[in-house]
């Protein structure tokens, strides 16, 4: 890529200390995304997706070790006094939680809430920054946006919480919006609903987005270029189509075939991934998928693969024995 | 008197839910939780019932265990009616029945050892000899995947979530049940872990010769184990059918909302912008008449004025609306039901 990047991450790791060792929940992490694209992470619980995702909003727990690089729009969100990072945060980087009763304050109003954003970053006087949040509420499809101002978030169902959580990040015309698991906690129709939200708040605002998830299908149609995490590192990334069609990395491709398909016969046997992820506290010296994985060979076990790019451009992957590749396995 | 109009299986089913209803009470209020559920479930069969949080399907699972009492109708287990019936008969019925439950950690008791809690059921149902009940838990353990060994002595805690599931078949496993109602039972597992568990579902159910009630919120994982599929919402039954029937032809409109939202891993596949289709209205007061009409596409005046009934829109597909995808949209029949 030529422009630069928005954000680029660069050899982020993150360690936190446990009873048992320490636990490298993230892995040398190497990423970047340009304005206005959007980037998947995709990863199942414990892969570090989400720690990844508060290394990059410096939002890490208080005993958590990082290392690496977050450069913003030109600047090193690691060594930033946190006064400049707090106008930052919610200003031009705006994020997404996954359970919005948690992320919204139960004890305030969804108007206050609102307000209150909009006057802190942007410095509007009351009126024009009720008159803004009314326009936001409506821009995120929620019904009768005046009365909603003056409910609380518990008045509102997991949908519309969602959406007013939404508004919020959307307030200050970020740069980046970060969107941790966003449509988990609800149910499929809503599901579809909110993302189709969130990709057209994005083309309408040119904003960068990463939408973190564990589901491929999310990411499948709508997004640029998608990152495969496994056990703290990313073990494939590559530009969407790609990735799907043309996958090097024995774990995504088993990880997409673990998914039920809905075009499938009824009772057919779904091949799965033996085993579970490695402990994290255990560091292992070779690949960390091999264990699982049918290709591996005795390399594999001994010698970390490294994150290279091969093949078309911007596909990136970790294996030794990669799939798909005139020199690999026949998939 | 109105027969009720319900998919009918061949054969004695070994399960027949009539006309169910349950209520909760919320303060004044009432949560119309299931409102008039009529199915059947056939030996051997596994019906998957679909539809989103707060449709019902979960206390209509609880409601034929009578783990909820149903206000009114009735549940008839090969030929039992269960609300009917009480303490020891009900408790000695229930034998023949499990349930397994979405969070396999927090549905273990975290104090007790792994073989005390798959002998449990057997303490309880009067196997008194502790060589026995120690030679069933080593063997229904073996089953599900667990080496007996190394998982007997050990406490929950000391097992992830797959496994956890793991145990929590074993144990409903262990009393050799003919039906097993499982509500949502790998909605919490990750999707690598998922497979396996689904498949170890089909596996036990071919060798145990269960008959399965399913329950999940994901129509893909629904229809991978599915014979036949429910779809319900907001304490209706809005259309059963065989699996791969309803999902290539559905005739609901709101079944054909689910499977459009379903993503699709495949980048090909333009996710469809969603009508605005909006939010399920709350159970404490439906919407006359059909009550998916405040979001239905296809609604008119006479979906409010008038509840549809299920009927069979094509062989054995049984849809309740009034304008449905299919069957040539004879809404205005008053639409025979045949029974199969």
């Amino acid at each position: 890529m030529t422009e630069p990047a928005l954000l680029s991450v660069e050899g982020v790791s993150v360690d936190l200390p446990t009873p048992r060792g320490n636990l490298r929940a993230v892995d040398q992490v190497d990423l970047s995304i340009g304005a206005g694209r959007t980037l998947g992470i995709v990863g199942e619980s414990g892969c570090g997706k989400t720690m990844l995702s508060r290394a990059i909003l410096q939002l890490l727990p208080k005993k958590a070790k990082l290392s690496g690089r977050v450069m913003f729009d030109g600047q090193d969100l690691v060594h930033l006094e946190p006064e400049r990072l707090r106008k930052l945060r919610g200003r031009s980087l705006a994020v997404v939680f996954q359970d919005p009763m948690t992320s919204l304050n139960p004890v305030l109003t969804i108007g206050t809430q609102l307000i209150e954003t909009l006057q802190e970053h942007l410095e509007l006087d009351g009126q024009a920054a009720r008159m803004r949040s009314v326009e936001l509420l409506a821009a995120v499809g929620i019904p009768a946006p005046e009365q909603r101002l003056m409910q609380y978030p518990h008045q509102l169902s997991g949908g519309m919480r969602q959406r007013v959580a939404i508004a919020i990040a959307l307030s200050c015309e970020p740069k980046l919006l970060i969107a941790d698991e966003p449509t988990t906690a609800l149910d499929v129709t809503i599901q579809a609903q909110i993302l189709d939200l969130l990709a057209r708040e994005q083309r309408r605002r040119h904003m960068a987005m990463i939408i973190i998830t564990h589901d491929l299908g999310v990411v499948a149609g709508r997004t640029d270029e998608v990152a495969v995490m496994y056990a703290g590192r990313v073990v494939e990334r590559a530009p969407t189509p790609d990735l799907f069609k043309k996958m090097h990395m024995p774990y995504t491709e088993a990880l997409l075939a673990a998914i039920p398909k809905i075009d499938a016969r009824p009772h057919t046997p779904l091949p799965a991934i033996s085993g579970r992820p490695p402990d994290p506290t255990r560091p292992t010296t070779g690949c960390s998928f091999a264990p699982r994985c049918r290709y591996a060979w005795a390399q594999c076990h001994g010698e970390k693969p490294r994150l290279e790019e091969a093949g078309s451009p911007g596909h990136q992957f970790a294996c030794f024995r990669p799939i798909n590749t005139a020199a690999g396995v026949p998939a | 008197m109105m027969q009720p109009v319900s998919p009918s299986v061949a054969g004695a089913p070994l399960l027949r839910v009539e006309n169910l209803v349950v209520e909760y009470p919320v303060g004044n209020k009432i949560v119309h939780a299931v409102s008039s559920v009529s199915l059947e479930i056939a030996r051997g069969e596994t019906l998957g019932l679909v539809g989103e949080s707060g449709c019902g399907k979960s206390t209509l699972g609880r409601a034929v265990l009578q783990l909820r009492r149903p206000v009114s109708g009735k549940v008839l287990f090969d030929g039992h009616d269960l609300t009917a019936m009480q303490g020891d008969t009900l408790r000695r019925m229930r034998r023949r029945v499990q349930l397994i439950f979405q969070d396999p950690i927090a549905s273990l008791n975290p104090r007790r050892r792994i073989g005390d809690i798959i002998a449990e059921p057997l303490v309880i149902s009067g196997v008194r000899d502790p060589k026995e009940r120690e030679q069933l838990v080593h063997d229904v353990l073996g089953a599900v995947g667990l080496d007996p060994e190394l998982v007997m002595g050990r406490l929950p805690h000391e097992f992830s979530g797959g496994q956890c599931q793991r145990i929590c078949i074993a144990r409903a496993l262990v009393l050799s049940p003919e039906f097993i109602i499982c509500d949502e039972p790998v909605s919490a597992l990750d999707v690598s872990i998922r497979a396996q568990i689904l498949n170890l579902l089909e596996e036990m159910k071919t060798r145990y010769g269960l008959t399965l009630l399913f329950i999940a919120h994901d129509l893909a994982v629904v229809k991978a184990v599915s014979d036949r599929v429910a779809v319900m919402y907001l304490g209706r039954l809005c259309e059963v059918g065989p699996s791969e029937q309803l999902f290539a032809q559905p005739a609901h409109p709101y079944t054909a909302l689910l499977i459009e939202a379903i993503p699709v891993p495949d980048p090909d596949v333009r996710p469809a912008e969603s009508v605005a289709v909006g939010e399920p209205p709350s159970p404490i007061a439906p919407p006359s008449g059909c009550r998916f009409r405040t979001r239905c596409p296809r609604a008119d005046q006479r979906c409010s004025d008038e509840m549809p009934e299920l009927r069979e829109v094509a062989p054995e597909q049984f849809a309740a609306c009034h304008h449905p995808l299919i069957g040539a949209g004879q809404a205005s029949n008053n639409g025979e039901s045949r029974s199969i």
